[in-house]
């Protein structure tokens, strides 16, 4: 399935929503989104990966990418993410230890100090 | 022992075609169900980092991905780039995958590499007998039929 995207806001927070698979030909497409995003003044973003199906290093890469844009520009980034086989990604990569990541957009919007679910 | 052999211009367009062929050939060579998310990531990494190594030397020759099943799934993926070009396949540590210093082709190179590692229990990373590139082997065990 292509990539898709999606943006939109939710509680002061602006919401990407990815569908689709996330891989080196596709990643580029992200990358572009998530930098157009901060640059036009986004600074509480969140990734929403509930409709990813595939995403690999490359897509990994472009998320890290965004979390260091935002930190520079004093911004918050997290995800959102409750597939195991994802989380497993996340997990093999020590990625988990870098990211926030939320089961859900109300848990990701609802912490406000960004720091990390707490559960 | 049947064998399904690939090869693609090393075009990032294409990395989704063999992991879609390498999954397929998987199913029917009897891989698990529930193996097969992890042999199409693996495909696609070592798809992608392949693809990436020759845009990265200007090598136009053709990525090669080879499927046999016999007493288990084997599947090479060759590249025609240089060998010096395979090392930095560590694992990065936490505190470094985040780090300003870190390009981003560093990061999923290595990112890459720990998927890899992390998901292939049997995986061999060795020089091509000929001329230069390296063949990555990952091997997954069959089901009987």
């Amino acid at each position: 399935m292509e990539l898709s995207l999606a943006t939109r806001t939710v509680a002061e927070h602006t919401v990407l929503e990815v569908g689709g698979e996330v891989d080196v030909y596709t990643a580029p497409r992200l990358r572009e989104r998530l930098v157009e995003l901060v640059d036009s003044g986004a600074r509480n973003v969140i990734v929403d990966l509930g409709g990813v199906e595939f995403l690999d290093s490359t897509g990994l890469g472009v998320l890290v990418g965004a979390m260091k844009r935002l930190r520079v520009a004093n911004g918050r980034f997290g995800l959102v993410c409750s597939k195991e086989a994802l989380l497993k990604i996340f997990r093999i990569t020590a990625l988990d230890q870098v990211f926030p990541i939320y089961p859900t957009i109300e848990a990701a919007t609802a912490d406000s100090d960004g720091s990390g679910p707490t559960s | 022992m049947a064998t399904v052999r690939l090869s693609f211009s090393p075009a990032p367009v294409h990395v989704r075609t063999a992991r879609l062929v390498g999954v397929a050939v998987a199913r029917r060579a009897g891989v698990a169900e529930e193996l097969l998310d992890e042999v199409r990531l693996a495909i696609g990494e070592a798809c992608t980092r392949a693809v990436a190594l020759h845009n990265q030397y200007g090598v136009a020759d053709l990525v090669t991905v080879e499927m046999s099943d016999s007493d288990s799934y084997t599947v090479r993926v060759i590249d025609h780039a240089p060998i010096e070009a395979s090392i930095g396949l560590t694992k990065l540590p936490p505190d470094e995958l985040a780090a300003e210093s870190l390009t981003d082709e560093d990061l999923t190179t290595g990112v890459g590499f720990a998927l890899l590692a992390g998901f292939v229990d049997d995986l061999k990373v060795s020089p091509v007998e000929d001329g230069a590139g390296t063949e990555v082997r990952m091997v997954w065990p069959v089901q009987r039929r």
